[in-house]
């Protein structure tokens, strides 16, 4: 026999008899499992969701959920064909036994694997003050459920509602407030809404159409404190400024934090940026050493990009969750000189203000940024983003379709400003910076160190240095 | 029924919306903004506009799978 054939006997036998647990079930858990079995696997399949809901379609919950119009249980995600796994929603995974191969669940049970997917996501950043946090009217937004309960404040026509940052969910949920015609005040920490995703330039025009559709946008402000009534409902915020705001309706839209805590003790490559990854999706130990048996994708996952001088980047968007996915489930029952790589382009879009914006690309990885076709002043237009004269990213106010001309100029690493396309000029084509913040500030959670003397006990250490509590501020 | 649309591949052609305007909405110029898990009395009109995507960007969930035991 020869060892080809051995290895192929040996692929042959483990897609029929493997057990794979994949953690998180929601968009990437369902397609990894779907993905296995387009692959030929028929062994035992357990998907493991700490909500109890079956896997649902998010990017509807800030507009067309909150806006009344989809109720938030009619999301639930097509299934592109049966997967025969064996379901544990409702019970979350509360650590991860490598030595003895089993992912632990919150009842007490052992799920053993031989491949492992972690598939966990983000959760949303919860109000910095816990006592606060209880206050009745008071919302973040992540789940269906979160959804539900929101739109249902929304419906009772609070008289003010407050949006504790602008990035892209809580500018979608300004949207719809303004489209509900409440009263809606935003609150941004930074110069401008979307800054953090955009940059300034594209920031500024972002706080135009707010303001421009009645949104009363407060920027450089947090919010420092909330003050609630007798029945323990919220009625007042207290800005930075020294203002103050009546308001009935607070949401917390403070970013994602990442569902690492189950890998507690697990000595995988997990904190607070995520778990990191090969871009063939395999995990990494807390030595940077690749795993062979644990694979991860999702929002979660964090991995070297070969367009973003390799760095590891978390794309925190759908096509990414899917994409990687699928490559996660071909390589968790291929051997090595069959593996794929995850490599996508990001792609996102956000719907607000009537508006669409689309991007392609890492746009804070810019430095530079130029407009290339339409008007900024009307709201329609393309920007290409520059670093050190190559273009990375493009986005695009209601200009949709001409985003894959710049996407295959980011693919090919195209020079930067890109040649513009003959006709649609902007008036001002010169490129100016693009406005982000300094990514070199120290974020000031160093927890690993590295112990050891000898060149066998040599090794990463986690010290974890756990926040007072999860947010710092607004 | 269930689809999902992908809202990277959708421009904005709208084809899909006159087909099935219950379920697809165009929100401004180019935003479209759908229903998941329409009635399945939808059905006939969400295969149309499916179909009439210029860039196929709408998945439907014809029937469901045989393992799957929610509505």
């Amino acid at each position: 026999m020869t060892t080809a054939s051995l290895v192929s006997d040996l692929v042959t036998s483990f897609k029929a008899t493997a057990r794979i647990v994949i953690v998180g079930a929601s968009l990437a858990g369902l397609r990894a499992a779907e993905a296995l079995r387009d692959e030929g696997f028929t062994g035992s399949l357990t998907l493991i969701g700490d909500e109890v809901h079956e896997p649902y379609d998010r990017p509807p919950l800030s507009k067309q959920v909150l806006k009344g119009w989809v109720p938030a249980e009619n999301t639930k995600l097509p299934r592109m064909r049966a997967i025969d796994a064996d379901w544990r929603l409702g019970v979350a995974a509360t650590g991860l036994d490598r030595a003895n191969r089993e992912v632990l669940l919150a009842n007490g049970e052992k799920v053993p694997y031989d491949r492992l997917l972690i598939a966990t996501g983000v959760r949303s950043r919860q109000w910095f003050n816990p006592d606060e946090a209880k206050l009745g009217g008071l919302f973040t937004l992540r789940t269906c459920d979160d959804a539900a309960k929101l739109q249902e404040a929304l419906q009772a026509r609070p008289s003010r509602a407050l949006i504790v940052g602008a990035g892209f969910i809580g500018s979608e949920m300004a949207s719809v407030c303004r489209d509900l015609g409440l009263e809606v005040t935003v609150a941004e920490r930074s110069t401008a809404p979307l800054v953090g995703a955009l940059g300034g330039v594209i920031g500024d025009i972002a706080a135009k159409m707010q303001r421009d559709a009645g949104v009363d946008l407060r920027t450089n402000v947090s919010v420092e404190a909330l003050e609630g009534d007798a029945g323990g409902h919220v009625r007042r915020a207290r800005l930075s400024d020294g203002t103050t705001l009546d308001v009935d309706v607070v949401v917390a839209s403070l970013g994602s934090i990442r569902n690492i805590e189950w890998l507690d003790g697990a000595q995988l490559a997990a904190g607070f940026w995520g778990v990191a990854c090969d871009a063939g999706c395999r995990a990494f130990d807390i030595n940077g050493v690749v795993t062979d048996t644990i694979f991860v994708a999702g929002d979660i996952a964090r991995a070297p990009h070969v367009l973003y001088e390799y760095q590891f980047l978390s794309i925190e968007h759908v096509d990414a969750a899917v994409l990687g996915a699928q490559t996660a489930a071909h390589n968790m029952v291929n051997l090595e000189t069959n593996r794929r790589p995850h490599l996508p382009l990001p792609q996102f879009w956000s719907a607000q203000f009537g508006v669409n914006i689309k991007g392609v690309g890492v746009c804070s990885f810019a430095d530079e940024i130029v407009f290339t076709q339409g008007s900024p002043e009307d709201l329609r237009f393309v920007a290409a983003y520059g670093r050190k004269g190559r273009i990375v990213a493009a986005v695009s106010f209601n200009h949709g379709k001409w985003l894959d001309y710049y996407a295959a100029m980011i693919e090919r690493s195209a020079p930067f400003p890109p040649p513009p396309p003959g006709y649609d000029l902007p008036t001002n084509a010169e490129p100016m910076p693009a406005r982000f913040r300094d990514l070199r500030e120290p974020t000031g959670l160093p927890d690993v160190v590295l112990t050891g003397h000898d060149p066998t006990s040599r090794g990463a250490e986690f010290r974890p240095k756990r926040p007072k509590s999860e947010g710092a501020n607004s | 029924m269930r689809i999902v649309v992908d809202l990277n591949r959708c421009v904005g052609y709208a084809q899909c919306v006159p087909l099935a305007p219950d379920v697809l909405r165009l929100q401004g110029e180019e935003a479209l903004a759908y229903d998941p898990n329409p009635d399945d009395s939808e059905r006939q009109r969400v295969v149309r506009a499916a179909a009439s995507c210029p860039v196929q960007a709408i998945i439907v969930e014809l029937d469901p799978p045989a393992d799957r035991t929610t509505k």
